[in-house]
């Protein structure tokens, strides 16, 4: 496959970026849409040009290192995260668009590399349980209704990549948010912390400088990991709940 | 309690989930007191007579009238500064567009903010039209509601201004009316249909019974 690949470059986070046009050539239909990258920046280096820097970690789609707009879509056209895209997903010739999640809370560090520590603070807020539960084998000591555990299971297969904030137009991390505090908000584990959780994570939610869900819906879709758009409707529902218990 | 809700994102979308649907039921009851135009000037002169006199002896005359009002002025002023303080989080929120745009969501989504832009102004409008007279052309007259309504669908004019809004009023419901259910924890994946279907029911019955009125004047059938 030949491909015309449009890309953003930014020296650093103060410099001024610019999308960038190369050709690549000899991809694979096998190729992760990652690989096809490594291709091009073995090229720039080659050619002593600076290569793309993007994120990337595991490239098994479970560690949600990995970012990039492609076309306009988070994580590219398929469901999935963008180390398990693959090339066959697309056609020789095409020209792709390649931009970094958009967002005031993830500043631009290099080129295709975002800030989101913003996500960690969101998680210190509140994202977490004090209990102490014990080695494996106990977590049987506390049972758990088979539709809440299946409910947690769910809202934590959340890898934290950013994809929901990216593709928001108001660049919300409202999904995120609420697929941590769903997670731990239906487990007893979860229980001690549970109006406090919801409102301090929201809180840093706002203080980090996301924007609002309109319920757009956009997030939900561009989500690998399935978290649904009604996770953020039971948010809602906890955050309102713990507003009328906790008096502060 | 209510600082909380005033300075949280979640809290500014409940105050404006809750001021939305007061809103919206008064748009249905007024909607359907509407509607009476179509038995005669007698009947819905006679109707806006009797909502001066809703609660007497208790209330004195037009007082139910006011409270009304005032609920509704406290409705549409804390609707719209949420919406405008919310909207300016959110511009700020993606300051750098991306270069391969997109059409995201459905266009009731997308024009919430415009929609609501045109049904601010088109309130001051009818105000001065139909409720004031300041603005009203073929000489307005207290008391004569059914003279008033054929005088502004006469002209060309009052009939775009109303059936923009009117439209303008169903795309903001569609959206809206859902999206204040999920706002206020309501929603669920098992109920999501029922919702969704209720709004679209609501923001077609709203648009087909206010739009009646205009038609009915333009076609003669209101005369």
């Amino acid at each position: 496959m030949k491909l015309t690949l449009r890309v953003w470059r930014q020296q650093n986070a103060e410099a001024p970026g610019a999308m960038a046009t190369y050709e690549v050539d000899g991809i694979s239909q096998d190729m992760s849409f990652l690989e096809m990258l490594d291709t091009l920046n073995e090229e720039l280096i080659l050619s002593g040009d600076e290569p793309v820097a993007f994120d990337h970690d595991c490239r098994e789609g479970i560690c949600g290192a990995c970012s990039l707009v492609i076309n306009g879509d988070a994580h590219g056209p398929e469901r999935t995260t963008t180390c398990q895209l693959h090339m066959r997903s697309f056609d020789d010739g095409d020209t792709i668009d390649i931009e970094p999640w958009r967002a005031s809370a993830f500043p631009v560090v290099k080129d295709l590399v975002v800030d989101r520590s913003s996500f960690d603070r969101i998680i210190q807020a509140g994202g977490y349980i004090s209990a102490p539960t014990g080695t494996a084998p106990d977590a049987h000591a506390t049972p758990v209704p088979k539709p809440d555990a299946d409910s947690a299971f769910e809202h934590a297969e959340c890898i934290g990549c950013g994809a929901c904030v990216a593709a928001c137009p108001n660049g919300s991390a409202m999904l995120f948010t609420s697929a941590k505090v769903n997670h731990l908000g239906v487990l007893p584990q979860g229980a001690p912390e549970r109006e406090t959780r919801v409102l301090d994570m929201v809180a840093t939610m706002d203080d980090e400088g996301f924007g609002g869900c309109t319920l757009t819906g956009e997030c939900a879709t561009a989500c690998p990991k399935g978290i649904p758009l009604p996770s953020i409707t039971a948010m809602n529902k906890e955050w309102l709940r713990a507003t009328r218990k906790v008096h502060r | 309690m209510t600082r909380t809700l005033w300075d949280s994102s979640v809290g500014k979308k409940t105050i404006m989930a809750v001021s939305g649907l007061i809103m919206l039921g008064y748009l249905v009851v007024h909607m359907l007191g509407n509607l009476k135009i179509f038995f005669g000037p007698d009947e819905f002169n006679h109707y806006a007579h009797w909502l001066r006199t809703i609660g007497e002896p208790f209330l004195h005359y037009e007082w139910a009238l006011w409270i009304i009002r005032v609920v509704l002025v406290a409705a549409v002023v804390l609707h719209a500064v949420c919406a405008y303080q919310l909207s300016r989080r959110d511009l700020r929120a993606r300051p750098t567009a991306y270069v391969h745009r997109k059409a995201r969501s459905s266009y009731a989504t997308r024009t919430m903010r415009y929609g609501g832009i045109i049904l601010a102004l088109f309130i001051v409008w009818h105000i001065l039209d139909l409720t004031t007279g300041t603005v009203h052309t073929g000489g307005f007259q207290s008391g004569h509601p059914y003279q008033n309504v054929l005088d502004t669908f006469s002209t060309w004019y009052g009939n775009v201004i109303y059936i923009v809004a009117v439209i303008a009023v169903g795309l903001h419901v569609q959206h809206g009316f859902w999206s204040a259910a999920q706002t206020l924890g309501v929603g669920s994946a098992t109920r999501d249909r029922v919702l969704k279907s209720l709004a679209n029911v609501l923001a077609v019955v709203l648009t087909a019974g206010f739009v009646s009125v205009p038609v009915a004047v333009m076609t003669g059938v209101v005369s």
